[in-house]
């Protein structure tokens, strides 16, 4: 499995770039691995207000769905459009097939995220 | 868990493995669709080895399977198979199962994993005259193999001309590399092939033989996974979803398989007035109009009110579509009908076309 030691994680297999105010986040190379071929994402809208924990996304592979969840609070301001019609960009590259950017309205929960190393023992 | 003789060659070929009904086998080697359309275009090798086997004997033997299930068996020949439903009294389906013809005084029945308990009680309390039943499902190891190349790469390893075993039909003693087994031109994938079986032990060594004669002409292992969505594209039925206890076999679009005109046999009474009457419900195919995954269970809606839901549905790798098929009312069921697939809590729409979604490729 690959880690990027520049980026944060979350247990639920997120992970999360931190820019400025903003989060880009997208879901881990190990989660990608353990959901087989992802056939069909759902997005979220722009604009939405999320709170961290809440199931925002669903990607689908051959056999199931399964959901995903924002890392942090705030709001939706971008979606990656491109995984509607390839979402098999998540299988080839899971750090670079972001799925959505979050404006956060507490930057202070970056602090509660995983660094690559704390992430790998929840893989183990 | 309960494992087939397979299982350490599941392991080796790092098959994921999951739970299926109490088994433990693998839903993907490699991928999916790498394991789907090697089926579709080459050839796919599969461990079927938790199918159930049941051989009926005795004066009788015939007589007893007609009575059980719903296809009029009558008509075989030694060496030939049918596929039929079996029924309760109430036209609900026990189970679907293949009736293979030894001769008259001699069947072996091929039922689902999940449901072979049930289907051994179900044939013993519903037994009469000389007739002899026995689970034999621990003495056979059953390999499938699958893909327009099937029959090249079997015929590497065997003397029998192959070319003479037709569609639906089977031979005894038939000599692979050394080991002894059934071979039958059947299968659940829409492709020709194979259905193999053999004495346990000898299961791994028949993966092994064929899997390296095959290699040239594009062999895989394929698993659970790529057997449901082959399945699925050419519409063939799985118990629990288009056929249950509370689905006939009528609703389900099996009519072919109930032979109303034979003598009595469980669940005529109530199938041949469903007939009468016309089903209320019945399983269609359909096409995700707008963006969604139809899966088992969800609901389908129209007109502001739930009329069925979905018994199976996917995305269809050679047809690169999601697909479904439903129970649903009848008037809900003609092509182009229009319904709306819950998804999520939200009405996705959808509409009904032609099944199978996949023409079959049998070699007939």
């Amino acid at each position: 499995m690959k880690l990027l030691d520049e980026l944060k994680y979350v247990e639920s297999h997120e992970w999360v770039k931190v820019e400025e105010n903003k989060a880009r986040m997208g879901i881990s190379d190990y989660a990608q691995e353990h959901l087989g071929e992802v056939v069909f994402v759902e997005l979220p809208e722009v604009g939405a207000t999320v709170a961290a924990g809440d199931q925002i996304i669903v990607l689908e592979s051959v056999k199931a769905a399964s959901d995903v969840y924002a890392p942090v609070s705030g709001t939706v301001v971008e979606i990656n459009e491109e995984l509607l019609d390839n979402p098999g960009l998540i299988n080839e590259s899971a750090y670079d097939a972001w799925i959505a950017v979050i404006e956060m309205s507490d930057a202070s929960e970056v602090d509660k995220l995983l660094s690559a190393s704390d992430y790998e023992k929840v893989c183990e | 868990m309960k494992r087939t003789p397979l299982y350490e060659k599941h392991v080796e070929q790092n098959g994921k493995l999951i739970d299926f009904g109490g088994w433990e086998l693998p839903v993907e080697y490699s991928k999916i669709t790498e394991e789907h359309e090697a089926v579709r275009n080459a050839a796919g090798l599969f461990d079927v080895s938790h199918m159930g086997e049941v051989t009926v004997e005795g004066e009788d033997a015939e007589k007893f399977i007609q009575y059980v299930v719903t296809n009029d068996i009558s008509y075989l020949n030694d060496y030939q198979i049918a596929y039929t439903t079996m029924c309760y009294p109430d036209g609900g389906v026990v189970d679907d199962l293949l009736v293979y013809r030894v001769n008259k005084k001699k069947y072996l029945l091929v039922i689902n994993a999940s449901n072979t308990d049930k289907d051994y009680e179900w044939f013993k309390s519903n037994v009469f005259g000389d007739v002899k039943i026995e689970n034999v499902s621990d003495s056979y190891a059953q390999l499938a193999i699958q893909g327009p190349n099937a029959e090249k790469i079997l015929q590497k390893i065997t003397t029998t001309n192959l070319n003479e075993i037709e569609f639906y039909n089977f031979a005894e003693n038939v000599t692979l590399g050394d080991l002894n087994a059934i071979v039958s031109r059947t299968g659940y994938t829409g492709e020709d092939g194979f259905e193999i079986y053999l004495p346990s032990q000898d299961g791994p060594k028949l993966w092994d033989l064929l899997l390296s004669e095959g290699k040239d002409l594009g062999i895989l292992p394929a698993a659970l996974g790529a057997r449901d969505t082959l399945r699925f594209e050419t519409c063939l039925p799985l118990y629990g979803h288009e056929i249950d206890k509370d689905i006939t076999p009528l609703e389900a679009g099996l009519g072919f398989f109930v032979k109303l005109a034979k003598e009595d046999f469980i669940g005529k009474e109530v199938l041949a007035k469903q007939k009468e009457e016309g089903v209320k419900r019945r399983v269609v195919g359909f096409e995700m109009v707008d963006r969604g995954i139809p899966r088992s269970h969800y609901e389908v809606s129209a007109d502001g009110k739930i009329i069925g839901h979905v018994t199976t549905g996917s995305y269809a790798p050679t047809l690169n579509k999601n697909l479904g098929l439903a129970l649903v009312d009848v008037e809900y069921a003609k092509e182009g009908s229009e319904f709306d697939i819950i998804i999520r809590n939200k009405n996705v729409k959808a509409k009904v076309i032609k099944k199978p979604f996949y023409s079959k490729k049998y070699k007939k």
